[in-house]
């Protein structure tokens, strides 16, 4: 695969692009949080680049990263339907200023994933026109998928009933009551 | 319906066999109310079907109305976020009503051992019976609505859990084990904190 698309932005954004890796074919480019809505723009627009298809906007969180590095790397993946092209940009966010510029309006499609990435890892997407929870409720606090989020940790919506709090699954040997039938015999089956 | 007396009889003997006159009456015409929410709706769907059958039953009519069925099913995982909705239905069937529990995720959240799921439907409804399996094939979904359905004959509330009773030899010592092993090794999550 030629790596057009990292050297189109290598060319146009310059020093804004911090670091290019290309490994069978996947085009991976970080780029200052600075021009990332900028990048979305000129791969869409871009007559060489023609990345016409949103594939995916997620988050991966990385805890130990240096805090001016940020922990969030933001990742948009695009594609392009015409000149069959793919390619990964990134940009990271920290912890204490989570905010990048949203793309939602350069590509549709990801409005309900900056959604998702902002319910799941609280980065903030400056600009999306409805930056709410998508798949947690209003009431949730904290955000799920961040690695210090305890995993099992629930926020009930209801309160339990009473006695249930510590109550496990109902299949171990001393629960519920013991349904006790014969085994059943084929020949009592009369079809 | 413990107290309830008619004509004046004095034994109970008359109310005894009304209970299960309606026992009888009521476990031969289970309406159903199937709140799926996850794969377990394919094995809902089979039992369902012709080759199964679940009309033979005389617990095949679907009512998607809360309050003209009998008989809840919930068939699939719950989220923290649907458990709301669960309970108001449950709080709008009419009594009498029961509830199955249709796969290990309805019964105790199965391995979504997370943030987002309801570790088993028991926490905000009260359930007769509990099928186990993942998902659970039509016959043991049968098995389990014959359970109900014995239940319901003789008046017993206490939740029951379909268990395969013919288990090879060591297995019910191995499962005593793990229990031992999980009951050890996991503190309840509590809600805050």
């Amino acid at each position: 695969m030629s790596k057009l698309l990292l050297d189109r932005l290598k060319a146009q954004f310059g020093d804004k692009v911090l670091e290019t890796s290309s490994f069978r074919g996947d085009d991976v480019a970080l780029l200052d949080k600075s021009v990332w809505r900028a990048a979305a723009t000129f791969l869409r627009d871009d007559a060489r680049c023609a990345c016409d298809y949103f594939v995916d906007l997620s988050v991966v969180d990385f805890p130990d990263e240096d805090e001016d590095q940020g922990r969030f790397s933001v990742y948009l993946i695009v594609y392009s339907t015409t000149k069959k092209q793919r390619v990964r940009i990134k940009t990271r966010a920290s912890e204490a200023n989570p905010e990048i510029d949203s793309v939602a309006d350069v590509y549709l499609g990801a409005n309900w994933a900056e959604r998702e990435a902002f319910d799941m890892f609280g980065v903030k997407f400056a600009g999306h026109p409805d930056l709410r929870r998508i798949l947690m409720y209003e009431e949730f606090v904290g955000y799920p998928l961040r690695k210090d989020y305890p995993a099992q940790k629930t926020q009930p919506l209801i309160e339990y009933r009473e006695g249930t709090m510590d109550k496990l699954g109902p299949f171990l040997p001393d629960e519920g009551m013991p349904f006790d039938r014969a085994p059943t015999d084929p020949k009592n089956f009369s079809h | 319906m413990g107290d309830m007396t008619i004509g004046g009889g004095e034994s109970g003997f008359f109310t005894t066999k009304l209970e299960s006159l309606l026992g009888w009456a009521r476990k031969y015409s289970l309406f159903q109310y199937p709140f799926v929410t996850a794969c377990c709706g394919m094995e809902f769907m089979a039992t369902a079907g012709p080759k199964y059958d679940i009309a033979r039953f005389g617990a095949e009519a679907p009512r998607f109305s809360p309050r003209q069925s009998d008989l809840l099913w919930v068939v699939g995982t719950v989220s923290q976020r649907q458990a709301p909705a669960l309970k108001r239905i449950y709080e709008q069937m009419l009594e009498p009503k029961w509830v199955m529990s249709f796969g290990t995720c309805a019964s105790c959240g199965g391995f979504y051992d997370n943030y987002a799921t309801l570790p088993g439907i028991d926490k905000v409804i009260p359930v007769d019976v509990y099928i186990p399996g993942c998902p659970p094939r039509p016959e043991a979904v049968l098995d389990g609505l014959m359970l109900l359905m014995d239940k319901i004959g003789n008046g017993d509330k206490t939740p029951a859990v379909l268990k395969n009773t013919a288990l090879p030899e060591g297995v019910p010592e191995k499962l005593e084990e793990l229990y031992q092993i999980r009951m050890k090794g996991k503190a309840p999550i509590a809600p805050e904190e």
